[in-house]
């Protein structure tokens, strides 16, 4: 039985008698000497990490202007940061778009721009007080200027993370990537092997108070991150450290096409060996790790889990979905978690960084709940227009142009003979045919890549549909593919009417 | 080598690649084409030595042809190395060596651009491709 405290270890840092191996080191170690032999051997094992972190941001205070300004908004480079707070602090997220660069501009490049020395514009308005007469504020500030930067970062360092398919026949553009159709790639996050949590899951060193690297300077742990969710191995961290002392290498803005921004934080953990049973904690390898595949082209907090896969898996290049090869990739760097695990055990190794033990250990057995919802939520079959009209597909245009003056349903969904969806013509496809003098069947000048709807669809997910193809109704088809209703913008305008 | 063919409205109801294939008997490999109302797009192979000849024939006929000789721009200062780009490149132009660096196999690249709009640090972009 090997017990060793914190005192001993920092002890032999200062001496520089300590041995720091990393996570992936470790494995060996392990492997070779024993839970118990390892436990003897080593006193610091450290971990690694560097990927998309978009519960990210920092705490700026920003000095005071003359006369000062209590400001109500702020926007650095047009990106608006959170000033619900006292007069100057402002708290810029990551994830914050800019409001004249969209998504290709974020809190998260604010945060780079600054930490590599740009200046950013800064604009403040107020309502103006007794105590704070000024009511604009137009200034150009950089890192230095601020009397501080403090990134607070909510939720960092997933103890794993889902990984990602798609399943439907779209590419969609997601947080975690483009993923390609019909289960065209898998991607995910995490650095398995050098994962911080992965190698101390039941938080035995790692809780609040815990020094950290951060990117690129000492952090610490603030405590449990939100959504931690413990029971699950979901666990998360909130971090902090100082802004002015890190380094871009390791503190990255991204950009996930169709998401938005994100930052690439860097992160270490050290975990003292203090027994055995952290020895054999930290021995986890890829192939213990496990996570779900998650069907990402189902826009639905419950998305379904294709199958259950190993970091070893994931990392090989391919895994298999339903019989295919697939091939995976991953959105954190793990060269990069490499050099942090072993940037820190250099640190610790030269006597720069010490351990230490948390004040408070994380909660065990939390859940991440869902949002309750108390306004009723809509779905399709609520508001769709059952008596739905449609033609068969070798009827006229001028039958179809008949069918719309006489019923007012300006979106004929087309039929074959059993009923189900060939094609749908408007108004606006017989004012086309009529102009061109063809008078031909419905079938020649029908859309035959129709967007659909099904009745046990949410509205919100129906209507977003509508707008992303620029069309004004949905056919509403059952699972054999057979029209039963249809659902138009202007039912859902309707619905949104009733409620404000 | 890879070649883009831009037919101009115009030209694009004439099939000027099939004539130009047939009358130098050099073949070629079309790995896209993009066509709409007012023009067409072909990315294809062709062999270096045809090149001459293939360049005549088909701008004797109104194209306009472009070397794509250096078709994906990897900017290293940007990347990060995560791999993101693997999985969605058709022709595994990325790939990971021992110690996880990123390898860029330039000649594979068909300029599709998904990785471009895949990589998370704009560290990839297509040149000639505008």
């Amino acid at each position: 039985m090997v017990k060793k405290t914190i005192h001993e270890i920092n002890a032999k840092i200062r001496d520089g008698s300590v041995n720091v191996v990393t996570a992936e080191e470790m494995v060996n170690i392990v492997g070779e000497l024993g839970p118990e032999g390892a436990a003897r051997e080593v006193d610091v094992v450290t971990t690694g990490t560097f990927g998309a972190m978009c519960s990210s941001g920092v705490w700026f205070n920003l000095g005071h202007s003359e006369p000062p300004i209590k400001m109500q908004k702020v926007w650095m480079n047009d990106v608006e940061a959170y000033t619900g707070v006292a007069a100057v602090d402002a708290y810029m997220g990551a994830t914050q778009l800019s409001e004249s660069m969209g998504m290709d501009y974020g809190g998260a490049h604010v945060i780079e721009d600054l930490l590599r020395g740009k200046s950013v514009d800064v604009h403040a308005i107020s309502h103006g007080t007794d105590c704070y007469p000024r009511k604009v504020l137009d200034t150009s500030l950089t890192l230095e200027d601020m009397n501080q930067a403090i990134m607070i970062n909510p939720r960092n360092a997933y103890q794993k993370y889902n990984a990602a398919t798609n399943s439907s026949k779209q590419t969609i553009h997601t947080y975690m990537g483009s993923l390609l159709p019909r289960f065209g790639n898998v991607t995910y996050s995490g650095a398995g092997v050098l994962s911080p949590l992965s190698n101390d899951p039941e938080y035995l060193t790692i809780g609040t108070g815990t020094r950290i690297f951060l990117g690129g300077a000492q952090g610490y742990v603030v405590g449990q991150g939100t959504q931690h969710a413990s029971a699950g191995r979901f666990g998360t961290l909130m971090v902090q450290g100082d802004l002015k002392k890190m380094d871009p290498e390791y503190i990255r803005a991204a950009n996930f096409t169709g998401y938005g921004t994100s930052l690439y934080v860097g992160m270490g953990i050290p975990i003292p060996v203090l027994d055995e049973r952290v020895a054999q904690a930290t021995a986890v390898k890829d192939a213990d790790i496990t996570t779900n595949i998650l069907d990402y082209s189902i826009p639905s907090r419950d998305r379904p889990a294709l199958r259950k896969v190993t970091y070893e898996e994931l990392r090989s290049g391919h895994v298999e979905i339903e019989g295919r090869d697939v091939a995976t990739s991953s959105l954190s760097s793990f060269k990069r978690a490499r050099i942090i695990a072993s940037e820190l055990k250099d640190w610790i190794s030269r006597g720069d960084f010490f351990v230490s033990m948390p004040v408070e250990r994380l909660p065990e057995n939390t859940l991440s709940h869902p949002m309750k919802e108390t306004e009723g939520v809509s779905f399709v079959s609520d508001i769709m227009s059952a008596t739905v009209v449609t033609i068969d597909k070798d009827a006229s245009v001028y039958k179809a142009a008949k069918i719309i003056m006489e019923t007012a349903f300006n979106h004929l969904p087309v039929v074959n003979k059993d009923n189900t969806l060939a094609g749908i013509v408007t108004a606006w496809d017989i004012s086309k045919a009529v102009s061109l003098d063809k008078f031909d069947l419905v079938e020649d000048i029908m859309t035959r890549k129709v967007i659909t709807a099904q009745a046990d669809e949410q509205v919100a997910v129906v209507a977003r549909r509508l707008d992303q193809h620029g069309v004004s109704a949905l056919p509403v088809i059952n699972s054999m593919n057979q029209v039963v209703a249809i659902i138009t913008s202007d039912d859902i305008s309707k619905l949104f009417a009733r409620r404000h | 080598m890879k070649i883009k063919i831009n037919i101009s409205s115009e030209t694009v109801g004439r099939p000027i690649i099939a004539e130009s294939i047939l009358e130098t008997g050099v073949l070629l490999n079309v790995s896209q084409a993009h066509f709409d109302r007012s023009h067409g797009e072909v990315v294809a192979d062709v062999l270096e030595e045809h090149y001459d000849e293939m360049y005549q024939a088909l701008t004797s006929r109104g194209a306009r042809v472009t070397k794509l000789d250096a078709p994906i721009e990897w900017n290293e200062d940007e990347c990060v190395e995560c791999s993101a780009c693997m999985s969605v490149c058709p022709t595994r132009v990325f790939s990971l060596d021992e110690d996880y660096s990123l390898k860029v196999d330039q000649a594979k690249c068909i300029q599709c651009g998904t990785c471009v709009e895949m990589c998370p640090h704009r560290a990839l972009t297509l040149l000639n491709n505008k």
